[in-house]
């Protein structure tokens, strides 16, 4: 497929990870943080990480919508859609997420709720259309690649004078994350970024800009193929050496410096920072969320209905707090392949195929299963006699 | 949920739609979000809106940095 099929080149992987180890000063460690689920999955599906040297280390970041909702905006959502006369419309990836006491939105649906799976949030103002008697929640999810599609359906269903189409916002912001984590909230120390690839479409480069001046962190935006990937660790450790902490842009393919503007316009007219946002794995974070604009509001489901958010602790025995800020790798788990799998998910990360576990289960552990075998068979080798 | 995939436009419809062609598979997607999308533009689409638009020249170029990075 064009624009794909030649970022996936693995002979060219194979040359950049020699120049990464040719750069990489053997003497220091660099561990980067990729914020993206998307790079986790790309990482984790070409086995990017047995390309670099020891010294490189990626450490995936929170940056999958699905994992970050906390156990509390789920319940809200299930109670929504419990809700008389109402239709609610979800991104199938939240459709397993566990809420509380094991519930998802998939029970809820099997339990008669009228829970309806969409691909985009024109589905949902078609469903809107074609159910005039009953009132249609769509619960919107994701950062900034899928607000301006949000923004998108609510100026239709305004054009259309749609009375029964309403949004239950959850957008949250990047920036406000990655602040999270250099500000010490939970996260481990990493020398920079490789910065999210259609976040980046529509936001460009400026709101990057603190990592470098307030945080001496260096960004370097990333397609999600495995090349953009390894070039952007190589940009990386070209930066760390020479002591530069510049916000570069390797996805320059699909990332203009300002972004789309369009979009921007579209979401700052309708949206406007909440004050506050409960991330799973990140606590409250200030002004890391969208609401709708009072001048909105009878499109927002907050407002038309009692939605209330309860306060929810996650599973205790799930790591996918410490996961989701770098402290912990998915094997790090206990619950890790024993009860929480992709058909059984315990907690977020295993659900959204971008999750950390997810990404593991299904490339990672079987290479890491290869190694071990390689260093048995190397270490019984070792023990024969000449 | 953050992936997006690059689809090539087909044919421009009324009310801001377009069709693509996402290697062969053609679907309805929106494209209220650019200005001026012309047919043979690649753009970035996601959840059934395009995003952005794909720069031929600046993929070339990527290309050849990569090719130049691995030698």
């Amino acid at each position: 497929m064009k624009y794909v099929d030649e970022f996936r080149d693995g002979a060219l992987a194979r040359g950049i990870a020699n120049a990464i180890r040719a750069e990489a000063d053997p003497a220091r460690s660099y561990r980067f943080m990729e914020f993206c689920g998307g790079h986790t999955h790309a990482i984790a599906r070409y086995g990017l990480e047995d390309l670099l040297p020891p010294n490189v280390r990626m450490i995936h970041g929170p940056g999958c919508p699905v994992c970050v909702l906390p156990v509390s905006r789920i319940d809200a959502a299930i109670r929504l859609a419990a809700e008389p006369g109402v239709t609610l419309c979800s991104y199938g990836d939240m459709m397993r997420v566990p809420g509380s006491d094991g519930m998802s939105l998939l029970k809820a649906k099997a339990g008669g709720a009228d829970i309806r799976m969409v691909y985009s949030t024109l589905d949902a103002l078609r469903i809107a259309g074609e159910v005039p008697h009953r009132e249609v929640v769509f619960f919107a999810i994701g950062f900034e690649t899928t607000t301006p599609p949000t923004a998108v359906a609510i100026k239709m269903a305004e054009r259309q004078r749609l009375a029964n189409f309403s949004v239950f916002c959850n957008h949250v912001l990047t920036p406000a994350a990655m602040r999270a984590l250099l500000t010490g909230a939970g996260g481990v120390p990493i020398e920079g970024f490789v910065g999210p690839a259609h976040v980046s479409t529509v936001i460009g480069m400026a709101p990057y800009a603190f990592c470098a001046t307030e945080f001496a962190k260096p960004v370097v935006i990333a397609g999600f193929e495995p090349l953009d990937v390894m070039q952007a660790v190589l940009m990386l450790v070209r930066q760390v050496n020479d002591g530069r902490h510049d916000i570069e842009n390797e996805y320059a393919r699909a990332v203009t410096p300002a972004g789309n503007r369009k979009a921007q316009a579209l979401v700052a007219e309708l949206f406007e920072p909440r004050a506050a946002f409960e991330w799973r794995g990140l606590g409250s974070l200030p002004l890391s969320a969208l609401t709708l604009r009072p001048a909105y509001a009878r499109f927002d489901a907050e407002a038309r209905f009692t939605v209330e958010t309860v306060a929810a602790a996650d599973n205790p025995a799930c790591d996918c707090g410490a996961i989701l800020r770098g402290l912990k790798r998915p094997p790090d788990c206990r619950l890790f392949g024993k009860v929480c799998r992709p058909e059984a998910p315990v907690g977020a990360c295993m659900v959204s195929s971008e999750g950390a576990c997810a990404a593991h289960w299904s490339y990672g552990r079987f290479r890491e299963h290869a190694k071990a075998n390689d260093n048995t068979r190397a270490e019984t080798n070792e023990q024969v006699p000449a | 949920m953050c992936l997006a995939i690059p689809a090539e436009v087909t044919e421009l419809l009324p009310d801001d739609m377009a069709k693509v062609s996402l290697g062969g598979v053609v679907k309805s997607v929106s494209v209220a979000l650019l200005d001026e999308v012309a047919v043979g533009d690649y753009v970035v689409l996601h959840v059934g809106h395009a995003l952005a638009r794909i720069d031929a020249e600046e993929a070339r170029r990527t290309l050849a940095l990569l090719a130049e990075a691995g030698r």
